[in-house]
């Protein structure tokens, strides 16, 4: 870890300014993935921004009937809120799926958007990484892969994003609101991160200097029927190897809507819109939720030791989709899944 | 007739759990001397090959940094390998750090620099420019088992496994056979205190050393022989152990650079290492198995094949029982047996909890399972038709065995009797039911250890002796078998250990201490009784005048009569009128070791039992370890609260070998990938479920005294493959690679 300077920002403005100012400056939400990175060298501010003191903690209902969710607001502060918990369960889910209670009281919404990926070999300065050194290669590639990504790969970089939360924001359509140096801009949820092709060092769409202030939920919170399920190396405390948030809206056993987003397969919150096509209008049934995996897998393509994600996650989604379908009904066999103490 | 001052046999709390909880227990990091200076180690990125560049000029003028010690201007202290051999060092050249400018595993030291600040050190390591000369290196094992050996040497005690009568004959006189390969990669023992020592120079090349270790000798006799120190010199204490699972056995390198900044600085200094580098030295080998086992029709065995290849260093051949034990546990005539050793550009491994017991049994109760199949019995009853009576191979006699005990206790407690074979036969709701069991055996050994006993004048006693206390329980147990053999309540006893000052004692490991250090305690204590006793007789007290030391008691803080209790003399009492302020009596280790030189004349072991269930979904193929019942017999349990606790960690563990635990190697870099605790699984709370531990009921007069056996390894014997076993009855699926992740069930 360098030395590094800090202000804790009181205005928006002054942060987005601040970090203008600074060549090698970064924002610091929780600091629970920043801290880390800096630790192991990967990341080297020369200075931080703290944000906690900006006033964007709060969460609160828009005109829209939607939810406005405060970049600073805690993973646990959200997860926990009375409006989530009763307009956004999937939400709620997602979040409590991840990291542990320590962390999420920490971490910041904003923060979790932007936390980098749980790559080995992007944590390991031994090895080269083309996301940490452009230019150096992929030594994922053909290595272990057990938490990289079966989706939207490139000769580049296989690392998936290892969010939860952020698969549930893509699968509610949440909009990300940021402030940068050319003012405020929204950014739908499906565009803000992106696909690893010749530029993995770069996570996401957010410009240089540009600030996460907020996230917008919008009214629809399918909170009848939805899963998220999150399939890890041990019950918790462990990032997903494959993790399915469903939601579904039913007319008696039709789907009348339905979401399917995927996390630990790609690059990026995976949502599959043409999968969600397939369900639309179907009766909600074994054979549809297997045709819609499969239509989601279809290009799916595994690393070696990571083969066995498009198989788990074929049947992830099938189950995910049967546990949003039978909300009401006793979920027996998947008790352990979603017990998250 | 109950004593209030009985204490052995009672579950007692830990008597430094509120040192621990009010966190005034200190560990090695936590010594803050005055002018301390911070040392951070550099690791190495390549796993072979050799330092070409070391350019350190931008570091040294960091304003702060005191040194940048490497090869270079490391002085070369000891010349002889001996001088660097711990007393568990195995076979072979021990490592020595920034020695030369090879490089022989990944993350090995490098160089060590010296700061005012850690916080600086760690920057400067950052920064610190070296370049290196790549050479190709081996890491993959299951490439070399061609190349491998029968390790000629090894670590002290180690003793080639023995085959008996003829396995080809047995195999032939089979109706039932399996045959299996199995494995296991490699395991850090990452206790969660790191590596840390901390040197407080106290002029004149004094050192005080505190150190995480598993032994306060073993660190002392290394830094003596290294750096030329005399003992008075270097002072080792660690009255403090986050942990160690045999990581402690053997001093690691950041005692050797935190002594050497030390003696070149003249200052005080401590090397504390990172989560990362606690893999860059000892771990449970990678280990890959064949059994093959035959049984006649009656399901009594008539062939065992245990052979087993396991990864050492390129300089020394560690070496540990993991196929051995396969000759004891079951009664056979013909049983085969080999052990060998493949070396790679790795680290030597070094003993982790039950090391080779617990690698061998996996597969030997794997194994057993799959026999017990292939034989259609049940594989409990299987195990019982081939109960053994009488060691085998070291023909003795047991000195007493409780196993059949564990077999009945552990099946009643867990309901064994009701599973139905069938594997996927058993269901809930949608869940797949397995029940497993497997079991081991393990060593009940015994080392000399010196205890010295001191009342004094208020009638409080100190018990001492430099063993350690790695979070088993021994100040507890020590303090309760000294509060009984004096006859004293507990609250009037204190035990010291950690420090080498006080008398010499083993390091900790080997499920001896209890045995060691325990049985010593007792006679320190009896010396203490004979000079009381003489002191009451100098005191003219007529009831003890023509007494002899079997005549009297020491119960409820008084010395009494057997004969009359209702005479006695309060101990305090006697020391004051003694005229000194303690009285003090320090045992004598010469029998123990005349008895360590004869044959032994019985086969001492521990054994258990192990029960599992586990529930699997059907579709996604995760596992659940729902309930467990452990039944360990291993003679006289001092305290069966921190016994069962020792039982406990050891079935979260055994649950952790099945499913979830392996260090990582990418072969391509010679390097553990998933070097940090976030991907090197360990259970959390929400894995592990019902833990039942039963101990059960095993008296032996012949193993030591005390009838200790002693519980820190067994009960991890059998867990991982109990867990393998009940997954296979669950799904029909015979894992025998492990960890069982779920790729491996889909
Ligand atoms: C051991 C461990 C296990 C974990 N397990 C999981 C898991 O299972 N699932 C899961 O989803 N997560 C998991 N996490 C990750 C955790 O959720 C993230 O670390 C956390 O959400 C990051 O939030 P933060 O506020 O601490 O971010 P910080 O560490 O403060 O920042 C992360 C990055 O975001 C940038 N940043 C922060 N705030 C803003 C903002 N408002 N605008 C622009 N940029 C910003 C920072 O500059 C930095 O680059 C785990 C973390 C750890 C350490
Ligand atoms: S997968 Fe991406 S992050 Fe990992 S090594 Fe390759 S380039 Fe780096």
């Amino acid at each position: 870890m360098n030395s590094f300077t800090f202000t804790q920002a009181t205005a928006v403005e002054a942060a987005v300014q601040d970090k203008a100012a600074h060549e090698g400056a970064a924002y610091i939400g929780g600091g629970t993935n920043l801290i880390d990175l800096m630790k192991e060298n990967v990341a080297r501010p020369t200075h931080l921004i703290g944000l906690k003191n900006l006033g964007l903690d709060n969460i609160e209902n828009t005109p829209d009937g939607g939810l406005r969710l405060g970049a600073l607001a805690t993973n646990a502060d959200t997860a926990y809120h009375p409006e989530v918990e009763k307009r956004y369960p999937l939400l709620n889910q997602a979040i409590l799926a991840g990291a542990s209670p320590q962390l999420r009281n920490m971490a910041t919404d904003g923060g979790n958007l932007m936390q980098r990926t749980r790559c080995y070999y992007f944590y390991d300065l031994a090895t080269p990484c083309n996301k940490r050194e452009p230019g150096s290669g992929c030594s994922a590639i053909g290595g272990y892969t057990r938490v990289h990504a079966i989706l939207g790969t490139s000769e580049q970089c296989i690392a998936t994003h290892p969010s939860d939360m952020c698969v549930a924001l893509a699968a509610l359509d949440a909009t990300v609101r940021v402030s940068g140096p050319n003012g405020e801009r929204t950014i739908a949820f499906e565009d803000f991160h992106r696909l690893p092709g010749n530029t993995p060092e770069r996570d996401n769409n957010l410009e240089p200097g540009e600030l996460i202030t907020g996230l917008d939920l919008p009214a629809k919170g399918f909170e009848k029927n939805f899963s998220y399920l999150k399939l890890r190396d041990r019950t918790s405390y462990a990032f997903a190897l494959v993790s399915v948030a469903a939601t579904l809206e039913l007319d008696g056993t039709t789907i009348k809507d339905a979401r399917l987003a995927l996390g630990g397969v790609a690059h990026k919150p995976w949502r599959d819109k043409a999968a969600e096509a397939l369900l639309i209008g179907q009766p909600a049934t074994a054979d549809t939720f297997r045709r819609a995996a499969a239509k989601v897998l279809e290009g799916a393509k595994g690393q070696g030791t990571n083969n066995f994600k498009i198989e788990l996650a074929k049947r992830a989604i099938v189950r995910a989709l049967k546990q949003a379908t039978e909300m009401n009904q006793a979920l027996d066999a998947t008790a352990f899944q979603n017990s998250n103490p | 007739m109950s004593l209030i001052t009985d204490y052995i046999g009672k579950p007692t709390s830990r008597v430094d759990g509120p040192a621990k909880v009010l966190g005034t227990a200190k560990y090695a990091a936590e010594f803050n001397v005055p002018n301390l200076l911070y040392g951070y180690v550099v690791s190495s990125p390549i796993a072979k090959g050799k330092i070409t560049k070391i350019d350190s000029e931008k570091v040294r003028a960091l304003p702060g940094v005191q040194e940048v010690f490497t090869h270079e201007n490391v002085p070369n202290y000891a010349f002889l390998d001996r001088s660097y051999k711990d007393d568990v060092a195995p076979g072979g050249s021990p490592f020595r750090p920034l020695h030369d400018a090879e490089i022989k595993y990944s993350l090995q030291p490098v160089a060590l620099i010296v700061a005012d600040t850690f916080e600086l050190a760690r920057y400067a390591a950052s920064i610190l420019h070296i370049e290196y000369e790549e050479a190709a290196h081996e890491t993959e094992l299951t490439k070399h088992i061609d190349e491998a050996y029968e390790p000629g040497r090894g670590k002290t005690g180690y003793k080639p496994p023995k085959s008996r009568g003829n396995f080809g004959r047995g195999w032939k006189e089979g109706v039932a056979h399996m045959e299996g390969q199995f494995s296991h990669h490699a395991q850090h023992h990452n206790p969660m205190e790191m590596f840390a020592s901390t040197v407080e120079w106290l002029g004149d090349k004094k050192l005080n050393i505190y150190d995480k270790t598993q032994g306060v000798f073993n660190s002392q006799q290394y830094v003596n022989k290294v750096f030329g120190l005399s003992k008075d010199q270097a002072r080792v204490i660690s009255k403090y152990t986050g942990g160690g699972f045999g990581s402690g056995l053997r001093p690691q390198y950041q005692l050797f650079m935190a002594v050497m900044a030390s003696l070149q600085l003249e200052r005080s200094v401590r090397v504390s290492l990172t989560r990362q580098q606690m893999f860059s030295f000892g771990h449970r080998p990678e280990t890959l198995q064949h059994v093959a086992l035959a049984t006649a029709a009656d399901g009594s065995l008539t062939g065992m094949n245990h052979f087993a290849v396991a990864e050492t260093s390129q300089f020394e051949d560690f070496t540990e029982n993991v196929v051995g034990w396969t000759g004891t546990l079951y009664d056979c005539k013909n049983v085969k047996l080999g052990y060998r050793l493949a070396k790679l550009d790795v680290f030597s491994p070094l003993d982790m909890r039950a090391p080779g017991a617990a690698s061998g049994s996996i597969a030997l109760e794997i194994a057993m399972d799959e026999m017990a199949y292939a034989a259609g019995l049940d594989p409990l009853e299987f195990r019982i038709r081939n109960y053994s009576d009488f060691d085998q191979a070291q023909n003795l006699p047991y000195s007493s065995k409780a196993l059949r005990k564990c077999y009945a206790e552990g099946a009643a407690k867990f309901g064994w009797e009701q599973r139905t074979p069938e594997p996927g036969s058993m269901r809930d709701g949608n869940l797949l039911v397995g029940w497993g069991m497997g079991g081991g055996i393990w060593d009940a050994s015994k080392q000399p250890a010196v205890v010295k006993a001191s009342l004094d004048a208020d009638g409080h006693l100190t018990v001492s002796s430099g063993t350690n206390d790695i979070g088993t329980g021994t100040y507890t147990i020590m303090t309760q078998i000294a509060a009984e053999s004096m006859g004293l309540p507990i609250e009037a006893v204190t035990f010291v250990l950690g420090d080498t000052t006080l008398p010499e004692s083993p390091l900790q490991g080997g499920s001896w201490t209890a045995a060691s250090v325990g049985n010593s305690v007792v006679e320190a204590c009896n010396k203490l009784g004979e000079a009381l006793l003489k002191q009451a007789q100098k005191m003219d007290h007529a009831t003890f005048k023509d007494a002899k030391i079997d005549d009297v008691q020491f119960v409820n803080g008084q010395m009494r009569l057997r004969t009359d209790l209702t005479q006695g003399i309060v101990l305090r009492d006697i020391v004051q009128a003694s005229g000194e302020p303690k009285m003090e009596a320090e045992n004598s280790t010469v029998l123990t070791k005349l008895e360590m030189l004869k044959p032994p004349k019985y086969s001492m072991h521990a054994h258990n039992a192990v029960f599992v269930e586990v529930k699997v979904d059907p579709d996604l193929m995760t596992v659940h370890v729902t309930r467990v019942v452990n039944a360990v017999a291993a003679g006289r349990i001092i305290n069966p609260k921190t016994a069962r606790s020792q039982v406990l960690g050891s079935v979260v563990w055994g649950i952790s070998s099945a499913l979830m635990e392996e260090s990582v190697m990418d072969h391509r870099f010679g390097r553990y990938m998933n070097h940090n605790y976030a991907e090197y699984h360990v259970p959390v709370n929400a894995d592990i479920h019902d833990i039942d531990v039963i101990f059960v009921n095993e008296e032996d007069d012949k193993v030591n005294p005390l009838g200790i056996k002693g519980i820190g390894e067994v009960g991890l014997l059998g867990v991982a493959a109990a867990v393998a076993n009940a997954i296979y009855h669950a799904t029909g699926k015979r894992v025998r690679d492990l960890p069982i992740t779920i790729d491996k069930l889909l």
